[in-house]
């Protein structure tokens, strides 16, 4: 880590703060009143929004190995994708990638 | 259905909700832990913050020393879903008195959101001390386990042999919370729009790359429905 102990607090400080205050928004201000339409259409997306843009580099770039496209990665990726879609549950899915991960670990590594 | 019965039935449905928390909280505190964060700072993320998805944001981004403010605006984007979840319980939960709304606020989560809209939908008429108690309910299994699968993957951090690629439970972990949101054509839109938003504008500084791609995904998918809806003549 290259943050100094008070910058690392202070990221854990304003992220809990910060994500409270988003908990609390609508419920804590606007209580039963309605919210434009237009509003709610973006909110929709937020979470599709975010998420496959994060790991998209994680899969294909691994700072791990420096940047290089990996096969363990790669294959557990893609293995984690198609069990997702074949069981549509979490659990399963998170177990399943794991296996795939560690397992390709050892038999190629 | 008296709030005390809808507490006990909040109980019984977060109980399996244990298996997807307990494995996520542990995986944080390994990760935390081996990026260099100490116990208090990991346990801090998971009392303060609770919400496994920004945190673990937060954490990669630390490890890739981006500055602190795109560190938390990052990881604040990726809980903007609660704006959401917030705005969509504010019809069933606004009526309570501000503290008890101010308490379920800071026990919101994508699994307890998920259980209570789902029983709001299904039983209109309950009263909003009911409903109130069955959020409550759904989250008395959750968030103790979430701090202590944390403080144990803290614990044994330092005990996973070096190597090992568990850098990648993220990647894992962000799939299958991903993969099932997939449901409607603007959702797949926007996730594809912010695939190639990342890789296109992954050459700019502090990581604003992902910001830039995340609200092109949003404004993507809010038009595809925005199309589809006209289309229908709705």
């Amino acid at each position: 880590m290259i943050y100094s102990e008070w910058q690392i607090w202070a990221i854990i400080l304003s992220l809990g703060l910060g994500t409270y205050l988003l908990r609390l928004s609508f419920l804590g201000l606007i209580g039963s009143r309605p919210m434009p339409e237009w509003v709610l259409r973006h909110l929709r997306y937020t979470a599709v929004a975010v998420m496959p843009g994060l790991i998209t580099p994680l899969i294909l770039f691994p700072q791990a190995t420096d940047g290089q496209l990996e096969p363990v990665r790669l294959s557990a990726a893609l293995a984690t994708i198609a069990i997702s879609l074949w069981t549509r549950n979490a659990t399963l899915t998170i177990l399943g990638g794991a296996t795939v991960l560690f397992g390709l670990h050892f038999a190629l590594g | 259905m008296t709030p005390s019965s809808e507490y006990w039935r909040g109980n019984r449905d977060g109980l399996p909700l244990l298996l997807v928390i307990a494995p996520f909280g542990a995986v944080f505190g390994v990760v935390a832990t081996e990026a260099g964060l100490d116990i208090a700072q990991v346990m801090g993320f998971s009392v303060l913050v609770i919400a496994g998805a920004a945190q673990f944001v937060a954490l990669q981004m630390m490890v890739e020393h981006a500055p602190a403010l795109i560190v938390l605006a990052a990881s604040l984007a990726v809980n903007l879903r609660m704006a959401m979840y917030s705005a969509s319980l504010a019809p069933h939960l606004g009526r309570l008195p501000f503290w008890k709304r101010a308490l379920a606020s800071y026990v919101m989560v994508d699994q307890t959101y998920a259980a209570a809209i789902l029983r709001y939908e299904n039983q209109p008429q309950l009263s909003p001390q009911a409903r109130l108690a069955y959020f409550l309910g759904v989250a008395t299994p959750i968030v103790p386990i979430w701090y202590l699968s944390t403080w144990v993957g803290a614990a044994l951090g330092s005990a996973v042999p070096a190597g090992l690629p568990i850098d990648f439970a993220v990647p894992i972990t962000f799939i299958a919370l991903i993969v099932p949101m997939l449901r409607t054509l603007p959702h797949v839109v926007a996730a594809l729009v912010s695939i190639l938003g990342a890789l296109l504008f992954a050459g700019l500084p502090f990581n604003l790359g992902l910001m830039v791609a995340a609200l092109l995904a949003m404004m993507a998918g809010a038009e595809t429905e925005r199309r589809m809806t006209k289309g229908r003549g709705a």
